[in-house]
């Protein structure tokens, strides 16, 4: 297996990501799991890279992108909980308060 | 064919086709277990890449907590979510228009011309002894021992602030108000009081 073919599957991975946030505009929590796609997209080239170079320097940094990638998601799914307290749904285009 | 292609091309194509499910199922619940089943396998992916400790942390610390806490807001949430596949379909066009155009560019980089095993010959595999989890270790805890407290605070941070978004507990509580305490004025909390000094009777003692 060369290096060409996981950068192909972290490529797919990260287009399919792109391509649901475009289709899935409605639901916030689609477009949160479409973001971790994308990330695990990225994790995965690191990891390539990685081994590849011989240098377990990405391997580090894919270390880092987990713990803000978990910070991230515990925040969002907070927000996403308020949100629903006090409009009981979470749709965006309903969420227009601040326009001006 | 050898053993590895054939590993990479099974759990590669799981991978995809979950990813695919993640962004087309109706049902929400469904799409967090897709996205279980692309964390699982695009672990198994980076256990062919000899990241060993990254891809049981992928299971454990994602799959085990960051997963469950999506399954869990999910189900608690009662929103149609099958309502808000609307637009789906009028959005599909676009949408796939944009996820090739993005691959064909990212392929563009990436083809076999540049990154092709007789560019970048795969190193020799790691020998029964390696420990992935030392080496680790050992950059983590001397040159990124920096960043990695960073990474400690980001945690930190992020704990406060779920907790303080979503608290529902009384917040009319008696406590204290250290603002107000040191605000406090002497004549607020001193009266001086001017009466007569009487004197003690003391006959009893001697």
């Amino acid at each position: 297996m060369s290096l060409t073919h996981y950068l192909i599957v972290g490529a797919i991975l990260f287009a399919i990501s792109v391509v649901g946030i475009v289709v899935n505009r409605k639901n916030v929590i689609t477009l949160l799991m479409c973001i971790e796609l994308m990330l695990l997209a990225v994790n995965t080239n690191f990891i390539a890279f990685s081994r590849y170079l011989d240098d377990a320097t990405g391997q580090i940094f894919v270390f880092f992108i987990l713990t803000v990638a978990a910070a991230e998601a515990a925040i969002g799914l907070a927000i996403l909980v308020v949100l629903f307290r006090t409009h009981r749904n979470i749709e965006i285009d309903k969420l227009e308060e601040l326009k001006g | 064919m050898n053993l590895e292609a054939i590993i990479f091309y099974f759990f590669s194509a799981i991978t995809i086709v979950a990813a695919i499910g993640v962004i087309t199922v109706k049902n929400s619940v469904q799409a967090v277990l897709c996205l279980v089943l692309t964390f699982f396998s695009a672990a198994a992916l980076w256990l062919l890449l000899e990241a060993e400790f990254l891809a049981i942390t992928l299971v454990l610390v994602y799959v085990g907590a960051v997963m469950v806490l999506f399954l869990f807001v999910v189900m608690m949430l009662d929103v149609d979510f099958a309502a808000m596949k609307q637009g789906f379909a009028k959005h599909l066009p676009l949408g796939i228009l944009v996820g090739a155009g993005l691959f064909g560019a990212i392929y563009w980089v990436i083809r076999f011309e540049v990154f092709g095993s007789d560019k970048v010959a795969e190193p020799a595999k790691h020998t029964q002894d390696y420990s992935n989890v030392e080496e680790l270790g050992r950059l983590l805890y001397s040159e990124y021992f920096y960043p990695f407290e960073i990474a400690g605070v980001i945690l930190l941070v992020a704990i406060i602030a779920a907790i303080s978004l979503t608290f529902r507990g009384r917040r009319d509580r008696k406590g204290q108000s250290v603002r107000e305490q040191h605000q406090v004025l002497k004549e607020e909390r001193l009266k001086i009081v001017s009466m007569k000094s009487e004197k003690i009777d003391s006959g009893d003692d001697s």
